[in-house]
């Protein structure tokens, strides 16, 4: 009852002004690449560049630090963007044949967007696309007709220097030219190949069509000339076999005399068919850019202004469906440039994450230079070609890392202080051991070794690579100590590896040491992967973090948890197995520890553990055929008829669908894979007891188990080891000795173990009470240890563990505690007050905010969708109140839980607006004026023929409701 | 024959007994009774647990050389001795506990002095041990301030190695509103296990709508909520549901009309939602005392409840085979003398039941497996190995 009070109060006006200014909750950024992209489009007088996916989002990014971000309302695809130039706005196709008009608005501090949306082509464009279609079929010489119709509309290509007139491209290869203001065929070319593209060349004299047989033809416009029946010129590149089609074509003049010409395709179907490709020529000089991930769309970055005689193009930017990639086309050879945005998270598959606040500017530095190194040859001295808008925001405070471990095993170092997500550094942990490719090779490191006298001439272009040599190389946990520049990483072939960092190329052999965690526990063996086999002879390692000691798990299961103590040199880790305790500086293991409960088969079967795999993968492959079934009747067309037969179906699906039943049972000890490690966590505090305070290691496990050692290292502590003083430095070896063994009663698993000090702040990480980086930790009153798990989040005191403070999260909430983090919050409007804050995000992807160390809940956000598994698996907490998660396989979201620290874009774009469209206020269904003149190509009619556009009716016709005012989200 | 030399012993096994005579100070020791006891009642290979009353009547056990010639030397000159398989119903032994055995098993012939009697009841709040024959496995609470459609059933999971042995699902609930019949999410219970814990006290049935979990209300959850919440409340689960079947409802309403209004204040101020039988409302709606009064009960039992296990080490332990059935002792004496507000949250569930009324008397069942393998002799000697460890329990 007394609880149940204390509970309800919290309408403390002064608490929770206090909350106001430490707390707030806001989604600030998105980092790394847009899922599937599907849509690209550059504004050359604004400097901007757009991209458009398939979920309906469009991002516009200009130079490093301006992005924008808009989500159209229902998540359709966007086939088509393009920009009114200059003017901050653009027109998105989407997939349910609806057009939208985006534009940018600039608010107080931040742009915000507003959106219209055109429901279906006004009608104006209609009448037109109607009334010549018959008027140039009359036209036309009869032996071209041969009865057929024209097929779709490719491609509208506005004329470069006389803005009334528009190039149309039909599917069958007719391309008419058209003058808008006399409302006349100009002339026609009567292409006999199937179009694909055109493109017009800068003084209009010339245009280039590109087709389905891979080749391309050039055509001279004469004025006087009714009907070209033949091109100027007409090439297949890569034939004389039989290619694929050449999807897009770009002819660009420059000074230097011959046009250079970069088209996407054409390959020779039969030997590179399935290589996604774009190739660049001009001249003699050829290059076929081989890439990873179709292309989805490109662009030259050139002048445009009228006085200019040539395009000059000084940039290619290539939008592929897994990164963006920049060829420098002024550099002799075409090098490709770095991205400061848009970075490929996922260049092989993120496999766990880190984040580091505040790095020294000592580390920060030397990593810059590693990174540098590392890039070598790449580096062109081109800066970013797409520097439209202005970046506002003030350079960080502090500089922040984020770690990223990879499938591949390596660990990517990214500058995570501002907007743009830019790597740092690459360490790759694979030349550590023997692999089946034993040489090393990048594919973006060397490009002069890809180019091979061959034909067509690839190059190899970009840094996606979903292909993992071997999976067990893979990263599962990273630990980083930024003052003494150690990195620990361990993987999924139960490898843990000590770095350390150094500035010179080195060749070193690194010591191995195995440690078995099993302790001649009988009766289990393992059935899941071997261990990777170390590389004995001495191995070059460039600059940078270099490994020092390998500590092999047996069994050689994932690793689940690690903790890294530079200032006692001792690191620990965790399998599935049990954990160890590694003293990296004199190279001995000090202690390995066996959690596994008798009765847990399942641990020792490994991760490919036949029964459950396959009772699994039989579940998903049914719930796949289940989903793909529901999702195939969405995309039915809706008429009055169909939609019955829909909603019968959905019926009956729901009725054939067994319920789903779920097992009410307590947690009991023989739960499998109960013996997992989940943390681990060094703490100098007091164990043994109240008056001598000394080293102790944590771990915690899946069955609810904590484990807690003292730990006597020589030199380092009060307490004992001091008073026996000679003795222990004899000695001088670590030692572990068990003080405490917790068995929570609801057996959850247990998610963090973090000791309190005697204020109930979290104890400083290594090094920084030492060297007065931060407060040092009250060690006079007693101590307290926080544990996390699933289920709850409990205080013990220390050293006699008796528990203080509780809050049963799950028993009152129903949600589970899949992540938390202590986050020192401070105050936006006092300038020195902080609180520690105990985050903690659940399975249901909320946010529960609580004080330590009395664990009362102070506020609730939403901030994953729950079925977002991995969006939740991925998150990961910054120390000072922001956070990242996965919303896609290539992005981070970045979002913020403090009122003070923000990390979002501020930027501004200099706008060249004519004010025809009338400033929305509020009303709805308000009716636009379209523009009266085509300011910018306007392509593919959704409409499978123009004949048949007269059938169609128009419902709402040139109508333009608006639909949602404040859709720029940043 | 003199009764200063010999012992007349009285063997009750089950239904059987034996008399013989044994020499005082000939007898060699326990193992070679141990063996005579089981040729006079042919139960070899039977594992056996033996007992003796003594001059004050207390049952005490016979387990070792020393107690056996403790047993001997206080025959005067009869010993009885009572021999019980290891596999049956834990024995109690401790002061005056014959005299309860006596009153269950209906044993006769032992001078047992009124006083003793009314003593032993007076103090059955403070035995520490072992649980009884009887421990409660579930409870209808709260029966005053519910709905008579509602039933709030309360699950003892301690202690028993039963499962709770149920299974929910979602589901879809007709509540009538003043605006017609409306259909919403609901979740119900889906299977009962055979011989689970829910099953055997007849108080939970498939179809019945779950309502509350421990005092919170679980409209608007999902099933995956609901489970989470419930198996993290398993060891004391307090389910409110609707039953599917609503003729065997508690109507205490029915003595109201003979009783007069003199009902708790919970019952007046829902009398009217009550009298329509068929309008269910969530509980915590229909009654705002139900909820806060459930969840403080709970919370003030799982401060038992929650009692972690907390073993200090001086060294760290090899693996140990028995460190499971260890673990489990352990973990019944930390029930029992936690820190808690209730120090012996075994004692306390009896005082209980017999508040109980009795129509569901029914419910308790009789958990004759409750405490195998944790009688008295097991328990201290796994307290001895655990010495020999070097392990000190903080209790």
């Amino acid at each position: 009852m007394m609880k149940f009070r204390f509970r309800r109060q919290g309408t403390d006006p002064q608490r929770e002004r206090i909350k106001q200014e430490l707390f707030a909750f806001n989604k600030t950024v998105g980092h790394g690449f847009p899922h599937q992209p599907s849509a690209l489009a550059f504004d050359p007088k604004l400097q901007l560049m757009a991209i458009g996916t398939k979920s309906g989002a469009i991002k516009i990014y200009g130079a490093p630090g301006v992005e924008f971000t808009g989500i159209h309302g229902d998540a359709t695809a966007v086939t088509q963007i393009h920009f009114l130039p200059g003017q901050g706005r653009l027109l998105s196709l989407l997939d349910d044949n609806t057009i939208h008009l985006w534009e940018l608005v600039a608010g107080p501090s931040r742009e915000v967007g507003g959106h219209f949306v055109v429901r279906i082509f006004s009608l104006w464009e209609k009448i037109k696309l109607c009334l010549f279609v018959s008027f140039i079929h009359s036209r036309l010489p009869d032996d071209y007709r041969c009865g057929k119709s024209l097929g779709p509309v490719e491609s509208l290509q506005e004329h470069p220097q006389q803005p009334g007139k528009i190039l149309i491209g039909y599917s069958r290869g007719l391309v008419v030219l058209w003058d808008l203001g006399a409302g006349r065929v100009e002339q026609l070319f009567l292409g006999k190949q199937q179009l694909e593209s055109l493109v017009w060349e800068r003084s209009g004299n010339l245009f280039v069509s590109s087709h389905n047989d891979g080749g391309y033809s050039v055509w001279a416009v004469t004025s006087g000339n009714a009907c070209s029946p033949q091109p100027v010129s007409s090439t297949i590149p890569y034939g004389p076999f039989p290619c694929k089609a050449i999807n897009k074509i770009l002819w660009r003049t420059s000074q230097s005399g011959s046009p250079v010409l970069l088209y996407s395709g054409g390959m020779p179907r039969a030997s590179y068919g399935d290589r996604h490709c774009l190739t660049v020529q001009q001249d003699k000089e050829h290059v076929t850019l081989d890439f990873t991930s179709r292309v989805i769309d490109f662009f030259t970055v050139h002048s445009i202004k009228p006085e200019k005689e040539f395009d000059d193009p000084s940039a290619l930017v290539v939008l592929l469906e897994e990164e963006l990639v920049v060829i420098d086309l002024q550099t002799p050879g075409w090098p490709s440039l770095p991205t400061p945005y848009l970075a490929p998270l996922h260049s092989s598959a993120i496999t766990c994450s880190c984040h580091i606040a505040n790095v020294p500017p000592k580390l920060w530095e030397r990593l810059i230079n590693a990174g540098k190194a590392q890039r070598g040859r790449q580096q062109t001295h081109m800066s970013w070609p797409i520097c439209g808008g202005k970046n506002l925001a003030p350079p960080p405070k502090q500089q922040e890392l984020l770690l990223t471990g990879h499938e591949d095993g390596t660990v990517r170092f990214w500058d995570a202080s501002g907007v743009a997500l830019t790597p740092l550094y690459k360490l790759g942990t694979a030349n550590v051991f023997h692999t089946d490719c034993d040489d090393p090779h990048d594919p973006g490191d060397d490009p002069d070794l890809q180019q091979e006298e061959e034909w067509p001439p690839f190059r190899k272009v970009g840094c996606f690579d979903p292909y993992s040599d071997d999976p067990r190389l893979g990263i599962q946990k990273m630990s980083l100590c930024k003052y003494s520049n150690k990195l620990m990483v361990a993987g999924t072939a139960g490898q843990v590896i000590v770095l350390g960092f150094n500035d010179e190329r080195s060749d070193h052999s690194v010591d191995v040491s195995v440690v078995d965690l099993l302790q001649d526990r009988e009766g289990f063996t393992w059935k899941g992967h071997s261990r990777l086999e170390p590389r004995l002879k001495p191995a070059p390692f460039p600059p940078g973090f270099q490994p020092l000691v390998l500590v092999q798990c047996l069994p050689p299961a994932s690793v689940t948890a690690v903790a890294l103590h530079t200032e006692w040199n001792l690191i620990a880790f965790g399998t599935s197995h049990g954990f160890g305790l590694f003293d990296y500086h004199r190279r001995n293991s000090v202690l390995a520890r066996c959690t596994l409960h008798p009765n847990d088969s399942l641990a020792m079967e490994g991760p490919l553990s036949r029964v459950k795999s396959l009772k699994k993968s039989l579940r998903q492959s049914f719930r796949r055929i289940r989903k793909s079934r529901v999702s195939g009747k969405k995309r039915v067309i809706t008429t009055p008829t169909s939609k019955v037969q829909e909603a019968n179906a959905a019926l009956a699906e729901q009725e054939e669908v067994a319920p789903v039943q779920r097992r009410i049972e307590p947690r009991s000890a023989d739960d499998s894979l109960s013996g997992v490690v989940r943390c681990l966590c060094f703490a100098d505090t007091f164990l043994r007891d109240g008056t001598h305070h000394g080293p102790t290691l944590w771990a915690g496990t899946n069955s609810g188990s904590v484990y807690a050692y003292a730990l006597e290292v020589p030199g380092v502590g009060s307490g004992r080891a001091c008073e026996r003083g000679g003795a222990s430095e004899s000695s001088s070896c670590v030692e572990a000795v068990l003080g405490k063994e917790i068995q929570l009663m609801h057996r959850a698993p247990v998610v963090s173990i973090c000791v309190l000090d005697g204020r109930g702040k979290p104890l400083p990480d290594p090094y920084e009470a030492s060297q007065d980086l931060a407060i040092a930790p009250d060690m006079t009153n007693a101590h307290s240890v926080l544990i996390a798990s699933e289920e709850q989040l409990k205080v013990f005191s220390l050293p006699k563990v008796s528990a203080k403070t509780k809050f049963k999260l799950t028993a009152h909430e129903g949600c589970r505690v899949r992540k938390v983090a202590l986050v020192l919050f401070s105050s936006a409007a006092q300038e020195d007050y902080n609180e520690h804050t105990l985050v903690c995000l659940t399975n249901l992807g909320d946010m529960h905010l609580f004080n330590i160390p009395a664990l009362r809940p102070q506020v609730r956000y939403d901030c994953i969708r729950k079925e977002d598994i991995s969006g939740i698996a991925s998150c990961v907490f910054s120390k000072n109140g922001q956070g990242f998660y996965l919303i896609s396989p290539s992005e981070y979201e970045r979002f913020s839980l403090s009122a003070k620290v923000l990390t979002e874009p501020l930027c501004s774009v200099q706008l060249d607006r004519p004010q025809m469209l009338p400033v929305v206020s509020d009303g709805e269904g308000q009716t636009l004026e379209p523009p009266s003149s085509l300011s910018s190509p306007i392509l593919d009619t959704p409409l499978d023929s123009p004949l048949s556009c007269a059938d169609l009716t128009l419902d709402s016709t040139g109508e333009l409701t608006v639909e949602d005012v404040r859709d720029f989200l940043t | 024959m003199s009764f200063d030399q010999h012992v007349f012993c009285f063997v009750q096994f089950e239904a059987e007994y034996r008399r013989f005579g044994l020499k005082r100070n000939g007898s060699g020791g326990f193992q070679e009774f141990y063996r005579l006891l089981q040729t006079i009642h042919h139960i070899h290979g039977v594992d056996v647990l033996l007992g003796y009353a003594d001059i004050h009547g207390d049952l005490l056990p016979i387990n070792n050389d020393e107690n056996f010639y403790k047993a001997v030397s206080s025959a005067n000159p009869l010993l009885r001795i009572i021999i019980t398989k290891r596999e049956d119903e834990p024995v109690v032994y401790g002061t005056n506990s014959l005299q309860r055995r006596k009153k269950g098993l209906g044993l006769t012939g032992l001078r047992t002095t009124g006083s003793g009697t009314i003593h032993s009841k007076s103090k059955s709040g403070l035995m520490i041990g072992p649980p009884q024959n009887f421990r409660q496995i579930s409870s209808i609470i709260d029966v005053d301030i519910l709905p008579e459609t509602h039933r709030r059933v309360r699950l003892h999971k301690h202690g028993t190695k039963k499962p709770l042995g149920f299974y929910i699902r979602d589901g879809v609930s007709v509540r009538v509103t003043p605006q017609g019949v409306e259909k919403v999410p609901g979740v119900f219970i889906s299977r009962l296990v055979r011989g689970g814990l829910a099953e055997s006290t007849g108080l939970l049935a498939v179809n019945d709508e779950i309502l509350e979990v421990n005092g919170i209300d679980v409209a608007g959850k999902s099933l995956d909520q609901v489970t989470d919440m419930m198996v993290a409340n398993s060891h004391n689960l307090i389910v409110t549901v609707k039953p599917a079947n609503q003729r065997n409802n508690v109507v205490h309403r029915e003595s109201k009309n003979f009783m007069g209004n003199s009902g708790s204040v919970g019952s007046a101020g829902s009398t009217g939602s009550v009298l329509s039988h068929e309008s269910p409302s969530p509980a915590s709606q229909s009654n705002p005392i139900t909820a806060s009064s459930s969840i403080a009960e709970g919370d003030s039992e799982d401060e038992d409840d929650d009692g972690d296990i907390i073993l200090e080490n001086d060294c760290p332990t090899a693996y140990n085979p028995h460190l499971v059935t260890k673990r489990n002792s352990v973990k019944l004496n930390g029930e029992s003398s936690c820190s808690g507000p209730h120090p012996s949250a075994v004692g306390r569930p009896l005082p209980q039941s017999m508040s109980l009324p009795s129509s569901i008397g029914a419910s308790l069942g009789y958990s004759s497996n409750t405490m195998s393998g944790h009688n008295g002799s097991l328990a201290s000697s796994s307290q001895d190995s655990m010495k020999d460890d070097g392990t000190e329990l903080t209790l």
